[in-house]
């Protein structure tokens, strides 16, 4: 089976050669960043595995890593290259002689990812599956890269290393927002662990004025925005809102109707996803990928949409949830 | 909550933290380091407990970066015109503007999301190389060549689009993880829930999302033609 290690063990020998682009230009910094960030993927099977059997350095070494990206992360800066004209006047001479040709590698990702999240299941080597089923769109898109990788190397007739370098790149120019979220799934874990979640219930329940089902609700669905601002994630929110004022005191309490509020309470997470910075992945990256000179342009774009959509979710619910 | 229990306060400075840093603008990755490490030491872990957690998480989440493997595809294409071409194959669509372009992506992007094609299109994969060259081009066909500062909001309002799409349909399929998580959450309090009836109720606020933002993408349109006209009004009073 081609396990989803495989994949992972893919990107740190990414990394590692995007390390090893920055090593020979003197960029200590951003070289050692990626060459940390690639250990969790080189050995990630390796630490879960040790941390089972009962093995704590692993585990703990991961964890130094993650302070130690912190630490470097702190001295990079994001910044897109400029375009050069002859860059631009290359492209242009390229784009009219492959014409068309071009777009099918591009296309290939979103298609063959398609495709092989529905038909990659049945496929199976010696009776066993050939994809890892527990993580089969992860599989599908990163075998789809691959093959449209191959696609795109035959259709340029590109040497592989330039592709290799188009890649590092893209990687030096996201830089550490690449890594925001990571590290924020790992905060959650932490704030799991920690008993975060249980403190803010208590502390929110002495707050507001209980016997009122809307300002339970109002609490409940401001509570998801801040805490998915703060945390970057609905996900993170949603359990710690829920266990605060969801099932206490709106669904207990007040009798509000479990799916709904569940549903909407989600979406309305979803609208603060529209707001952070600290959702980097949404809101950062592209920032960075489209070349932005603002940082937070996604996110002014985004405001107009998530804030009406707020209110819309509060009075949705204030309307359907109770009996 | 039961009497008996003693909840203690001071993980919660893990989330002053987070703000804090936010405020004073520092590093987002460092503040959420240090934000782990104050929770953790709050709660009384011992150092190598709080590595251990930090690190365990961190492996668990790696997920979150597979699409770095779309990179060296889309970087290459991109040295080769691929950008370049997507302009040119819109602007050669008769009756193609902004606005008809992006709400023809956010429909799309929305329904794939709601069969659960949540990774086939995304800000490396689809708004960077095809997405907003393609909006760019849309708007030129109209206004010819855009200002820095218009084609800056133009590829701002792409990618809110592909957001805005992927979080609106996604909670609409049964198995992923939203829907997933809050079914979860319930069977564990005791409160059995079938997901579909969750997925269902995704339903209105994805229409009002949908509604919301392709007026705004209308309006959008409409603005920037207008910012021409009144551009153009003030070069001929001059």
């Amino acid at each position: 089976m081609l396990r989803i290690e495989y994949l992972y063990a893919l990107i740190a020998v990414l990394l590692a050669c995007t390390a090893i682009y920055n090593l020979r230009e003197r960029r200590y910094t951003i070289a050692a960043f990626w060459l940390i960030l690639g250990v969790p993927f080189a050995f990630g099977d390796a630490i879960l595995a040790a941390t089972r059997a009962g093995s704590a350095w692993p585990a703990q070494a991961a964890g130094a890593a993650v302070i130690a990206l912190g630490l470097l992360a702190a001295g990079g800066r994001l910044s897109a290259e400029p375009d050069s004209a002859e860059a631009a006047a290359r492209r242009r001479v390229c784009a009219d002689r492959l014409g068309n040709r071009l777009f099918w590698p591009a296309l290939a990702i979103p298609l063959l990812t398609l495709l092989l999240f529905f038909g990659g299941g049945h496929l199976s080597w010696n009776g066993r599956p050939l994809l890892d089923p527990k993580a089969l769109t992860l599989s599908a898109l990163a075998i789809a890269s691959l093959i449209a990788l191959a696609a795109a190397l035959r259709v340029t007739r590109a040497a592989p290393l330039e592709a290799l370098g188009e890649g590092r790149r893209l990687i030096d120019a996201l830089g550490w927002a690449v890594l925001l979220p990571m590290v924020l799934a790992t905060l959650g874990g932490v704030f799991a662990a920690t008993g975060v979640g249980g403190a803010v219930a208590d502390l929110i329940g002495r707050v507001i004025p209980t016997d009122n089902r809307y300002a339970c609700l109002l609490a409940f669905a401001l509570g998801m925005v801040f805490f998915t601002v703060v945390m970057g994630n609905a996900f993170a929110a949603f359990p710690v809102m829920m266990a605060g004022i969801g099932l206490p005191l709106l669904i207990h309490r007040h009798g509000a109707d479990p799916a709904i509020l569940g549903a909407v309470g989600m979406l309305t997470g979803y609208c603060g996803t529209l707001l952070t910075p600290m959702a980097a992945n949404f809101n950062i990256v592209p920032a960075v990928l489209l070349e932005l000179p603002d940082q937070h342009a996604v996110i002014r774009a985004q405001a107009g949409t998530a804030l009406p959509l707020m209110v819309f979710n509060v009075v949705l619910m204030a309307w359907l949830v109770f009996p | 909550m039961p009497e008996s229990t003693v909840v203690n306060y001071w993980p919660l400075l893990g989330i002053a933290v987070v703000v804090a840093g936010f405020a004073l603008r520092r590093n987002p990755v460092l503040v959420v380091v240090i934000a782990g490490i104050v929770s953790g030491l709050a709660a009384g872990f011992g150092p190598g407990e709080l590595l251990g957690v930090l690190g365990t998480a961190f492996v668990e989440n790696r997920a979150l970066l597979m699409f770095l493997l779309t990179l060296p595809a889309i970087g290459l294409l991109e040295r080769y015109g691929l950008r370049e071409r997507a302009r040119d194959w819109i602007a050669g669509f008769r009756g193609m503007n902004l606005s008809r372009f992006q709400i023809a992506y956010l429909a799309v992007r929305q329904l794939t999301s709601m069969a659960g094609l949540t990774h086939v299109a995304g800000h490396a994969q689809t708004v960077r190389p095809l997405a907003a060259p393609m909006s760019e081009a849309a708007a030129e066909r109209e206004l010819g060549p855009l200002t820095p500062a218009e084609r800056d909001r133009v590829r701002a309002t792409t990618a809110a689009t592909d957001n805005i799409g992927l979080f609106f349909g996604e909670d609409v399929f049964v198995a992923i993880g939203a829907v997933l998580l809050i079914q979860g959450f319930f069977a564990r309090n005791g409160i059995v829930l079938e997901p579909l009836t969750i997925a269902l109720w995704a339903l209105p606020t994805a229409l009002a999302a949908f509604a919301i933002h392709a007026t705004r993408l209308w309006l959008f349109r409409r603005a920037l033609r207008r910012g021409r006209q009144t551009a153009g009004a003030a070069d001929a009073a001059d």
